[in-house]
């Protein structure tokens, strides 16, 4: 029996900022319904401005709903925040250490706030250390490190004192790759080995997939979407076929016949469209056009991705977010 | 133990770390009581009898000390927004730990430092012709440290308030520059004319100088002792109370 570790109903958050006699009010969070159960790791997974920080802040204690409840390992949000705070690992998108202390001293008393002995933290940050690629940096002020060494710092804070349920805010942001690699395999591992409940954001459509059990997508404040990778990629329509010929208009019309085909696009010599099982319907429609005399210089079946899964449920990509999206705009009261 | 006790050790420990790995803050926090006495003290001694003591020390001193407590606390604000900068704060809002002990913590250290530094001015002026009750010196320590304490809490208060340094440092100085000038620290208020000598008899810190000059005298049981006692003590709760409804608060 799957136990919900995380149950929220109508979370929502508008900030509201003066300036001179106007009040602006920012909706970041509108209305988020999500149930995360017992060893799960679920991403949120949104372009910037989407209230993946804002959710996840207030599901951590740091910040009050301006409406909703919600349930965090157990206890109330509203009436219990202490023992919410008890029984999850937070890594902010920000960091959370001084930079001139010692990246190990902070460990350490960042653990002591969670109860933990002295000698523990110490072990266990050690052991965190080592598993983190930070051997020997120890004793190193936070201001003399990497970025990359410093995100990692954050994440062993984070996890130093083996909470339950662990709140990641985009983990892997300045990571090379192989640390980025090193860290989903941490985070696999916390689940396999302790059970640990994964709550992250990203912006990585990669790592949503690479990482990630469940997705939610989360775009202008609500969810927009949410299943397995799998299953929000097949929700797209199939694989996305794509043919270059002098004779476009007649591979399309070929193309339109496949069984389940979507309507073909048309972009100068090149021809697109999704269907089901692309593979099969691609042998299929090569004999078909050769049958037919008609050249084809180029083919190509793609998979969907969760870029095509965001451009489907938003009408935007996701994967050059950053130029196309809008962020929620303040109606003005 | 309980955990307000812990985890206000655990903040002490790692804020006093923080400031004695930092050797220009420990050398300047040593410097400042020594060249309070070694420069403003010779100034004074021209005038003693007009201060109306026979030694200019016994009333310059004291003023001093409650001056430290009040400016050497009052900025202790902008390490907090520093931290707040680097995400310190919302990491240690995140944990468990009573928000008082996120206060305390802190506050303790300034206090700490706080009381070395009144030793060391003390020390620093008995070559100079100090001449002063032990045991109202001691007390007079005592009481400037639980009043910087309270300083300290509202400037963390204050500055986790403003989150910003722009705003911070010009309300310091519209707040102190008038509590220095009214306390008579510098100068007794009866060099002051009448008017001002009035508004000064409603700033608390009036009577806490005044208190620690009678201390210093060995003068006991007069009246600004118990006030300077009294009023030590109502800001101590403000400072914790306001304090810890500021670290409670959400960060917004
Ligand atoms: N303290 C605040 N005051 C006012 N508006 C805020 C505040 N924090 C966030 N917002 C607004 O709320 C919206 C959601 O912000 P949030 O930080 O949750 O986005 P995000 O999904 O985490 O984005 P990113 O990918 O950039 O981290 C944004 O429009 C942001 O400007
Ligand atoms: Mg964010």
């Amino acid at each position: 029996m799957l136990r919900t570790v995380i149950h929220a109903r109508g979370l929502s958050r508008t900030f509201r900022k003066k300036r001179g006699k106007q009040t602006t009010e920012v909706v970041a969070v509108a209305g988020v319904d999500l149930d995360v159960e017992a060893g799960e790791i679920v991403g949120f997974l949104g372009p910037n401005g989407a209230g993946k920080t804002t959710t996840m802040r207030m599901l951590t204690t740091l910040l009050a709903p301006t409406a909703g409840t919600a349930t965090v390992a157990g206890c109330d949000l509203l009436t219990d925040p202490v023992g919410v705070r008890r029984r999850i690992g937070y890594v902010s998108q920000a960091g959370s250490t001084a930079p001139e202390n010692r990246a190990g001293e902070e460990l350490v008393s960042h653990a002591r706030l969670y109860g933990v002995s002295t000698a523990e933290a110490t072990a266990r940050g050690k052991q965190l250390f080592a598993e983190l690629d930070l051997d020997g940096l120890w004793e190193r002020q936070p201001k003399a490190m990497s970025g990359g060494q410093r995100r990692r710092l954050d994440i062993a804070m984070g996890l130093v004192h083996v909470p339950g349920l662990v709140f990641l805010d985009e983990p892997t942001t300045g990571l090379d790759p192989q640390a980025r690699a090193n860290l989903w395999q941490h985070i696999e591992g916390l689940r396999s080995e302790r059970g640990t409940t994964v709550f992250l954001t990203t912006h990585y459509l990669d790592e949503a997939d690479a990482l990630c059990d469940r997705v939610l997508v989360i775009d202008k404040g609500t969810i927009v979407a949410s299943g397995t990778p799998d299953e929000l990629k097949s929700s797209v329509g199939g694989d996305l076929l794509t043919l270059t010929s002098p004779r476009a208009a007649d591979v399309a019309g070929r193309m339109a016949g496949l069984p389940g085909a979507e309507a073909p696009t048309v972009d100068g010599d090149r021809v697109s469209c999704r269907v089901p099982a692309g593979g099969a319907a691609l042998v299929a429609l090569l004999r078909d056009l050769d049958a037919a005399g008609i050249e084809v210089d180029g083919v190509e079946s793609r998979r969907p991705s969760l870029d095509d899964v965001f451009l489907t449920v938003t009408g935007r990509s996701l994967r050059d977010g950053e130029q196309t999206t809008t962020e929620p705009e303040g109606a003005q009261a | 133990m309980s955990t307000l006790v812990r985890d206000t050790g655990t903040v002490f420990v790692r804020a006093m770390r923080t400031s004695l790995r930092n050797p220009a803050w420990l050398v300047i926090s040593l410097m400042q009581p020594v060249l309070y006495i070694v420069l403003f003290g010779p100034l004074l001694e021209p005038i003693a009898g007009q201060l109306g003591g026979a030694n200019a020390y016994q009333v310059f001193v004291p003023g001093i000390l409650v001056q430290l407590g009040l400016f050497g606390t009052a900025f202790v604000g902008f390490s907090l927004i520093a931290e707040y900068r680097a995400g310190v704060i919302e990491s240690q809002r995140v944990s468990p730990a009573p928000r008082a002990a996120l206060l305390l913590g802190r506050v303790l250290r300034d206090v700490l430092v706080l009381a070395v530094q009144g030793v060391v001015l003390v020390l620093v002026a008995v070559p100079f012709g100090l001449d002063a009750s032990v045991g109202g010196v001691a007390l007079t320590i005592a009481l400037v440290a639980v009043l910087g304490g309270s300083l300290a809490a509202v400037s963390y208060a204050l500055a986790l308030t403003l989150k910003s340094e722009d705003a911070f440092a010009p309300l310091l100085n519209v707040v102190l520059f008038p509590i220095l000038l009214l306390s008579g620290i510098l100068l007794p208020m009866t060099l002051a004319p009448n008017w001002l000598q009035n508004v000064s008899d409603v700033v608390p810190f009036k009577h806490i100088v005044d208190g620690a000059r009678a201390l210093f005298a060995g003068d006991f049981g007069a009246p600004d002792v118990g006030w300077g006692v009294l009023f030590t003590a109502v800001l101590a709760a403000l400072g914790a109370w306001y304090g810890t409804s500021q670290f409670r608060k959400e960060s917004g």
